[in-house]
C-alpha cells in the first residue's frame, strides 16, 4: 500500500526483443467477496469484478441489494468476511490501511460521496467541509486554500462558503458534498445514489459533472437504481440481484435493453403489475 | 386510525403533540432569527470573532469583579448600545433577557431579600421585612446576571455559531473539541427536523385528544426511533470522516485574519473592561 501512488511496473525489456505494451493495472479487483453486517445479515455474496482506470461503471440494483456496501468496501471502510479486494495492485485490507502513510495515499486517490448528504456534511460551515479532506491528508494550507477556492468556483457555490450545511437545499448540499471530495482531486470517484432527492435541473447538472470527470480520465463508479443516469454516464454496467449477487455485467446498450434482466432484478416493472396491486375494498371506499 | 383516540376527552388531557411541535418550531425559528441578525450589517458583525469572544469574556470578568452597582449598570448600557449598533432590535434584546431572568434568579433573590441581616428597608408583614442589605445584594445579583446574559446574547446574535466555535481557538480550545461542538450543533438541528416530521406525521393521523398513557407510549416510540436513527447516523458520519482522512486528530483551516480595525476595537474594549474593574473595586 505504501506504493499506491508510485506504482511503477518493473518492466525491463530484454535486448533485441520487441518491448511488450505496458501492463495496465486495474484500479480495483474484487475476488469472491462476501460481506455480512454483524456477521449475520448478508449484504454481498461471492462478488467478482474488475474496474479499469478511466472506466465509468454503473452498479445497478434495487434498494438493499448491497450497492452501498460494495462502495464502502472499495473505499476501505468495510472489509470482506471472505474474498479479497485489491486497489491499484495492492491488497486493500484493514492492516494495510492502519499505516498512516498508506492510508493517506489511498484516501488521496479514492473519494466517496455518500448517498445521504447529511452524513457527508458534518462540519459547521461549507468552507470547513470543503477543506476537511485535504487538510486531514496533510496537504499544505496554501494549497488547500487554492483547491477550496477552485472547487467552490467550479461547483458554483462560492456564495455558500460561510453557510451552515443544515440551511442548504438538497441540490446545494449535493454540490457541497461533491466539492468536499473534489478538493482531493481523486483518481477514482465513488458515487452512492448521487441523484437522490435532486430536482431535474440538478440531476442534469450532475450528469454533466460526471461526464466532465470521465473526460479528464477519472474512474467513476456510480451505485444507482436510476436507469436514466446509468444510460447517460456509464461505459460499463454491473447489475446486482436481490440475493446480493452479481446477475450480469456488460455494455450499457446490451444491459439496458434486456428487459427481462432488469425486471428480474427489480429495476423495472410491467404496467399490468401495477394494476394488479390488490386494493382492499374497505380502504377503497 | 389510532384506537386510543378520544374525541370526547376534555382539553385537560396533555397536548403533548402540540406542545412538542410548538417547542421544536420555536427553537428552529429562534435559531433562524439569530442567523438573520448575524447576517445584517452592524458593528459587532463586522469584527473578527476572536475580538468579540475576548471582549465579551473581558466584560464578563469585569462584571464579576466589580463591586460597584453603577459600573455594572454602565456595562449593561454599553451592551445595549452595542446591540443597537449591531442591528439588534432593542425591544427584543431587553425582553429576551428580562423576561427569562425571574426564572433563573427569582428563587435566590426572593429569600435573600428577607433573610439577609441588615437595617429594615420595607416592612411587608409583621415579622417579615425586606432588609437594605438584602435589597442591595439582590440588585447586584440581578444586574450581574442580566448584564452577563446580555453580553453573551450580543455575541451569539451577531456571530454565526460556526464562527463562534472557530473563534474559540483564541482560548486555546483544542481543534477536536471545537469539531465535536460544531457537529453536535449541526446534528441537533437535523434531529430536531426529524423529530418535527415524526410528530407532524403522527398528528396528521390523530383525531381528537390522546389519553395520557397513549401520549407516553407515542413519546417513547418517537424517542426510541430517534435514538436508533442517531446511533445509525453517528456511525455513518464516522465512516464519512474516515473516508476523508480522519485519523483521530483534526487539522483546521483557521481562515481568520485580524485587521487593524479589529485590533483597534479590541484595545478599546479591553481598555474599557480594565477601567471598569479598576473603578468598580
Amino acid at each position: 500500500m505504501e506504493h499506491i501512488i508510485h506504482n511503477e511496473t518493473n518492466n525491463k525489456a530484454a535486448p533485441n526483443r520487441v518491448p511488450s505494451p505496458p501492463v495496465i493495472q486495474p484500479v480495483f479487483e474484487v475476488k469472491q467477496v462476501s460481506f455480512a453486517y454483524d456477521g449475520k445479515q448478508l449484504a454481498l455474496e461471492n462478488i467478482d469484478m474488475v474496474v479499469q482506470a478511466g472506466e465509468c461503471l454503473a452498479i445497478l440494483g434495487a434498494n438493499g441489494c448491497g450497492k452501498s456496501t460494495l462502495l464502502k468496501l472499495l473505499d476501505g471502510l468495510y472489509f470482506p468476511i471472505s474474498g479479497s479486494v485489491t486497489a491499484f495492485g495492492q491488497p486493500l485490507t484493514e492492516a494495510a490501511l492502519r499505516n498512516d502513510e498508506a492510508n493517506f495515499a489511498f484516501r488521496r486517490r479514492v473519494g466517496l460521496v455518500f448517498q445521504d448528504t447529511d452524513v457527508q456534511l458534518f462540519s459547521p460551515s461549507v468552507l470547513d467541509e470543503v477543506a476537511f479532506a485535504p487538510l486531514q491528508l496533510g496537504i499544505p494550507r496554501e494549497e488547500v486554500t487554492r483547491r477550496v477556492e477552485s472547487a467552490l468556483e467550479m461547483l458554483r457555490i462560492e456564495k455558500l462558503r460561510d453557510r451552515a450545511p443544515h440551511r442548504l437545499s438538497g441540490g446545494e448540499k449535493r454540490r457541497v458534498a461533491l466539492a468536499s471530495v473534489l478538493t482531493l482531486n481523486p483518481d477514482v470517484w465513488l458515487l452512492d445514489e448521487p441523484t437522490t432527492g435532486l430536482d431535474p435541473r440538478s440531476q442534469s447538472w450532475l450528469v454533466e459533472f460526471i461526464l466532465q470527470q470521465r473526460q479528464v480520465g477519472k474512474t467513476v463508479i456510480t451505485a444507482t437504481h436510476d436507469l436514466v443516469i446509468a444510460e447517460q454516464v456509464a461505459t460499463k454496467i454491473v447489475v446486482f440481484n436481490e440475493d446480493h449477487r452479481i446477475e450480469a455485467a456488460g455494455q450499457p446498450q446490451e444491459i439496458l435493453k434486456n428487459h427481462d434482466l432488469l425486471h428480474r432484478c427489480n429495476l423495472s416493472h410491467y404496467h399490468n403489475e401495477v394494476n394488479a396491486v390488490h386494493v382492499d375494498p374497505v380502504l377503497a371506499k | 386510525m389510532d384506537k386510543s383516540i378520544n374525541p370526547g376527552h376534555s382539553h385537560r388531557s396533555s397536548h403533548v403533540l402540540e406542545h412538542t411541535l410548538h417547542g421544536i418550531s420555536e427553537t428552529l425559528e429562534r435559531a433562524l432569527f439569530a442567523e438573520e441578525i448575524s447576517a445584517k450589517p452592524g458593528l459587532f458583525q463586522s469584527l473578527d470573532a476572536r475580538v468579540k469572544i475576548l471582549t465579551v469574556l473581558a466584560f464578563l470578568l469585569a462584571v464579576s469583579f466589580s463591586k460597584n452597582l453603577e459600573i455594572i449598570a454602565a456595562i449593561y448600557l454599553l451592551a445595549l448600545a452595542l446591540a443597537l449598533a449591531s442591528s439588534i432590535p432593542a425591544g427584543f434584546f431587553v425582553k429576551r433577557v428580562w423576561l427569562a431572568l425571574p426564572f433563573f434568579t427569582g428563587l435566590i433573590i426572593l429569600p435573600a431579600l428577607f433573610v439577609t441581616p441588615g437595617p429594615v428597608l420595607l416592612q411587608v408583614l409583621p415579622g417579615l421585612a425586606i432588609t437594605r442589605t438584602g435589597a442591595i445584594s439582590s440588585l447586584f445579583l440581578l444586574l450581574r446576571v442580566s448584564t452577563s446574559i446580555s453580553l453573551s446574547l450580543l455575541l451569539i446574535l451577531t456571530t454565526p455559531w460556526n464562527t463562534v466555535l472557530s473563534g474559540l481557538t483564541v482560548l486555546r480550545v483544542p481543534d477536536v473539541f471545537i469539531l465535536i461542538l460544531g457537529m453536535t450543533y449541526r446534528y441537533i438541528y437535523l434531529l430536531l427536523h426529524t423529530a418535527n416530521d415524526m410528530f407532524l406525521s403522527r398528528k396528521s393521523r390523530v383525531v381528537g385528544w390522546l389519553d395520557a398513557g397513549e401520549d407516553r407510549r407515542m413519546l417513547a416510540a418517537i424517542s426510541g426511533t430517534l435514538l436508533a436513527k442517531s446511533i445509525n447516523m453517528s456511525s455513518e458520519v464516522y465512516l464519512s470522516m474516515q473516508s476523508r482522512g480522519f485519523r483521530g486528530s483534526v487539522v483546521t483551516l483557521k481562515p481568520f485574519k485580524m485587521q487593524p480595525r479589529d485590533w483597534a476595537w479590541l484595545a478599546v474594549f479591553i481598555g474599557l473592561a480594565i477601567l471598569a474593574v479598576v473603578l468598580g473595586r
